[in-house]
């Protein structure tokens, strides 16, 4: 279908991202947090790997060089929104110390309490440094493996392991206390 | 090996995600046996993980397709094809 497109038969280019439509969307979503800006930055991405569909190499796999142009587009849409956002870490840094707490070990089945709970999820992630956020949401949220999100970053096999895994201890150790407390408290007060 | 917490700390990603080798995932289990406090990080840990995989659920703006190709094809329109480039 590449080729057809790059031949001029630009109908080609609507069938061939049809699969993708959803999971740049979302990493979008993810990543600005916004539906009509996570919408526009969808549009944006496809338009420029239509325009730019001739530099694509089969080596990659179609999926990861859309996910590659939306992320790029996000990134750039939330440094315009957020100046300060941090963007640099140290990849030889210490270990994150977990929070050492043992009262937050079962998810609630509650609906509203597992929303509260996803709600503050966020925005943990929100605050994480970009590159273990993107690294976060290309594993966790998009699915990506560890091949394929090292590809969309340009970083090692290696660097995605370990920012995984920083992103993840750092999530804990932010949520086990603010965890543990929304479960205290509905124990407390069961009629809440 | 006896592990301390910290080390267990440092494989709890590769516990989750079940890349640890054989030895070390059983030297960590071990640790897991009798250690209350790692035992708790691990499960808020995986319990992140799980209600982070919620997000994988969500509909659709509607008509976000009817849109998106609206928009391609008026970019279509404006810009020739692309032409393939060697590397
Ligand atoms: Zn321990």
């Amino acid at each position: 279908m590449i080729a057809e497109v790059l031949a001029g038969q630009t109908e080609a280019f609507h069938e061939l991202i049809r699969p993708y439509e959803r999971s740049v969307y979302l990493m979008a979503l993810s990543m600005l947090r916004n539906e009509a800006e996570a919408e526009d930055v969808a549009q944006e991405a496809f338009i420029k790997a239509y325009r730019n569909l001739g530099r694509f190499r089969s080596e990659a796999r179609f999926s990861t060089w859309l996910i590659a142009i939306a992320l790029n587009e996000a990134r750039a849409r939330l440094r315009r929104k957020l100046p300060g956002l941090t963007d640099s870490i140290d990849d030889t840094d210490g270990p994150v110390v977990p929070a050492q707490l043992t009262d937050w070990r079962e998810i609630p089945s509650e609906t509203l309490e597992r929303q509260e709970i996803r709600s503050l999820i966020r925005r943990a992630l929100d605050q994480l440094p970009l590159p273990y956020r993107e690294v976060f949401v290309l594993r966790e949220i998009e699915e990506r493996n560890v091949k394929e999100t090292a590809e969309t970053l340009g970083i090692t096999i290696a660097s995605v392991k370990m920012r995984l895994h920083r992103a993840r201890m750092m999530l804990q150790k932010q949520l086990a206390p603010q965890l543990a407390s929304v479960s205290s408290k509905r124990r407390r007060f069961p009629w809440f | 090996m006896v592990l301390n917490c910290r080390h267990v700390w440092e494989y709890i990603s590769g516990y989750l995600d079940n890349t640890l080798d054989e030895q070390t995932r059983a030297d960590v289990e071990r640790h897991l046996e009798h250690c209350e406090i790692c035992s708790a990080i691990l499960d808020s840990t995986r319990n992140i993980l799980i209600l982070t995989a919620d997000d994988r659920v969500f509909e659709l703006p509607v008509g976000y397709s009817e849109r998106l190709h609206a928009r391609l094809r008026e970019a279509m329109l404006k810009s020739p094809p692309p032409e393939p480039q060697s590397p």
